[in-house]
């Protein structure tokens, strides 16, 4: 069980917005995940920096915010599906171009098609993983 | 200072992220749980990012170009080709079996749990096999 926290959950997720906003208005970009890491991951010349230190900002505050406030985390998950799961998501975000900040806020706020058949696509999926993990074979 | 603000917006992010809860995979995977142990916590997190980039877009996208760089790097796509939908679909099944997304992971690094650098190497893992295939 995790607790409903809807005024947590949608103010954090107008700093997610605040800081798509940000990063299209300074750096004129989207803030895809996904496209970020890989473009850390497989740089291209000159551009690797902002990257990095965006990646590098997105972990810093959790870890500083997370001694002064109670930031859940609970993850039941064995390590074997989440190596498995880890590559579906790499190989799936790869093939899919994008995922939940790319496709899921930046794309749909603008209302690309693309962005909205990957979500409404991932959505789909992803919930029927759960039903079949949790309620079909009764968990991992 | 492009470095400073890329760093500064990824605290926002990553404090978002936190805030929101959607750096706990437990509370991501019962999101999907509708029939069980549902927390619709997850919708929040979207309907409060996407009122503010909804707007904030439509202002910022009205300039010439971001304060540093000459035009706003945008997707020009817009075709759904079969490659779109079949990964979209595979990120969803990932994300159910391990309840974590690209987005999430990054920020939960910061909580130092061995589990969750476990899925982000294998993230990575995929990401390259995945570019090497497109090669072949």
């Amino acid at each position: 069980m995790t607790e409903f926290t809807p005024l947590l959950s949608l103010a954090g997720g107008g700093l997610i917005g605040v800081a798509a906003v940000l990063m299209m208005a300074l750096h004129g970009r989207i803030m895809g995940l996904s496209g970020i890491v890989a473009g850390t991951v497989l740089p291209k010349a000159g551009d690797w920096a902002w990257r990095g230190a965006f990646l590098l900002g997105a972990v810093l505050a959790p870890a500083v915010l997370s001694r002064l406030w109670p930031v859940g985390f609970d993850n039941t998950v064995p390590r074997l599906w989440l190596v498995i799961g880890g590559l579906i998501v790499g190989m799936g975000v790869t093939f899919g171009a994008g995922c939940t900040s790319g496709h899921g806020i930046c794309g749909n706020a603008r209302l690309q098609p693309r962005s909205i058949a990957a979500t409404v696509t991932f959505m789909i999926t992803a919930g029927l993983t759960v039903f079949v993990i949790r309620h079909v074979i009764g968990g991992l | 200072m492009r470095m400073i603000s890329a760093l500064l917006i990824g605290m926002v992010f990553g404090a978002g992220i936190a805030v929101s809860g959607m750096i706990n995979p437990a509370k991501v995977l019962n999101f999907f749980d509708v029939v069980g142990t549902w927390d619709p916590s997850l919708a929040l997190v979207m309907v409060g990012a996407l009122i503010v980039v909804s707007i904030g877009y439509r202002i910022v996208l009205r300039r010439d170009g971001p304060l540093w760089g000459a035009r706003f790097q945008l997707p020009v796509r817009r075709d759904i080709d079969l490659r779109l939908i079949a990964g979209a679909a595979m990120f969803g099944i990932g994300w159910g079996i391990a309840g974590f997304c690209p987005g999430a992971a990054i920020p939960a690094l910061g909580l130092g749990h061995a589990d969750t650098l476990i899925f982000i190497v294998a993230m990575i893992a995929g990401i390259l096999l995945a570019r090497i295939l497109s090669r072949g």
